[in-house]
């Protein structure tokens, strides 16, 4: 849950990027770190095995500038992709505020995709949470692969609800601030209406 | 939502600053973090130049998730300590109150014993003043936040990165 401190005059809150193994999670962060003004940002930590396959997470800081003169800070976390960490990919959703949904669009992970955003739902109910009440976007990422699926077809199959959903090609940086932004806008607008 | 939020008020801030700074002295410790179960850090004392603590506040609420859930496991509720003992530094870790993580960094002038001592006393008056805020919280639902008037422009203002 975002964090309102009055004292420091700060807002903070989580989002996570969920997502199958190898479907891009840590190279959407990597690209806002590497693009960002140093001021923005602090040390971004990979908890990773000698392969580079997340172990735990990654997280990286952000701050955003003032709203209604209260300093942003987002805190960005991937959790590990591969289908045995699943205790871990529980432990980091807790206290989720947004979450940016990645999907492999090469046709040979289709399977992949549909089970892990399965799994996010199952998570988010152990915590409590339920899938239509928190801020999500998705983001379709590898489309420069030759197998990719068309979006149309994706869509059908994990976005029916309509959420914002983003083209990308993570290491090239395309589609990546746009996703980010579209999920802080989310979640500020949650914000927003909690305060209501 | 399944928790509630956690919100810092000037008053309270101020009594959390005051019971970090007294809790370094008495244990003799070159540091104190309190940090939220998300990973957010709320309050710090002592020689916090010295540290990444946002660095250090990410990591020790996952290392505090990872240990609940072996914690659970095995059949217990919760591990409320974790200690970690390094060459000079040594790192203790204490839950608070079920939501916030107490972190006590020293080295040879203090000892395990005195820090967890002296943890406890702070402790329970740390619990107490989330008891207050959590209450707070509840009471401060539904009254005036500034966030009730973020505009679309507020928003896209924050995107100059």
């Amino acid at each position: 849950m975002s964090f309102i401190n009055y004292s420091a005059r700060e807002i903070n809150c989580k989002i996570v990027y969920y997502g199958c193994g190898l479907c891009g999670k840590t190279t959407n962060l990597q690209y806002i770190y590497e693009k960002t003004n140093p001021e923005s940002k602090g040390k971004m930590i990979s908890l990773a095995t000698e392969t580079e396959r997340t172990l735990f997470f990654d997280f990286l800081p952000l701050s955003l500038g003032e709203i209604k003169g209260f300093k942003t800070r987002f805190h960005l976390y991937t959790v590990p992709g591969q289908i045995f960490y699943d205790a871990s990919r529980k432990l980091i959703l807790k206290g989720v505020d947004g979450i940016v949904f990645v999907v492999d669009s090469q046709a040979e992970r289709m399977d992949a995709n549909i089970e892990s955003f399965e799994n996010m739902k199952e998570n988010l109910r152990e915590h409590g949470y339920d899938i239509e009440q928190i801020p999500y976007v998705i983001q379709y990422n590898k489309r420069d692969l030759p197998s990719a699926v068309p979006v149309e077809e994706i869509r059908k199959l994990l976005n029916p609800q309509g959420v914002p959903d983003f083209e990308a090609i993570a290491p090239k940086g395309i589609g990546v601030f746009e996703t980010l932004k579209a999920i802080i806008k989310l979640v500020l607008i949650e914000l927003k209406k909690g305060a209501k | 939502m399944a928790y509630p939020q956690l919100i810092m008020y000037e008053e309270e801030a101020r009594q959390i600053a005051a019971i970090l700074d007294k809790l370094v002295r008495d244990s003799n410790a070159k540091a104190v973090f309190l940090v939220d179960k998300d990973g957010q850090l709320i309050s710090q004392a002592g020689e916090t130049e010295n540290f990444d603590s946002t660095s250090l506040a990410s990591l020790t609420a996952g290392n505090i998730a990872a240990t609940g859930g072996l914690a659970k496991l095995i059949g217990e509720k919760e591990f409320s300590i974790i200690f970690h003992e390094g060459e000079k530094d040594n790192i203790h870790i204490s839950i608070v109150g079920q939501r916030v993580i107490l972190v006590v960094i020293f080295d040879y002038r203090s000892s395990l014993g005195l820090v967890r001592l002296r943890v406890r006393k702070a402790s329970d008056e740390l619990a107490e003043i989330f008891e207050k805020l959590a209450e707070k919280a509840i009471k401060a639902k539904g009254s005036e936040s500034p966030f009730a008037e973020i505009t679309d422009e507020d928003i896209d203002k924050l995107f100059n990165i």
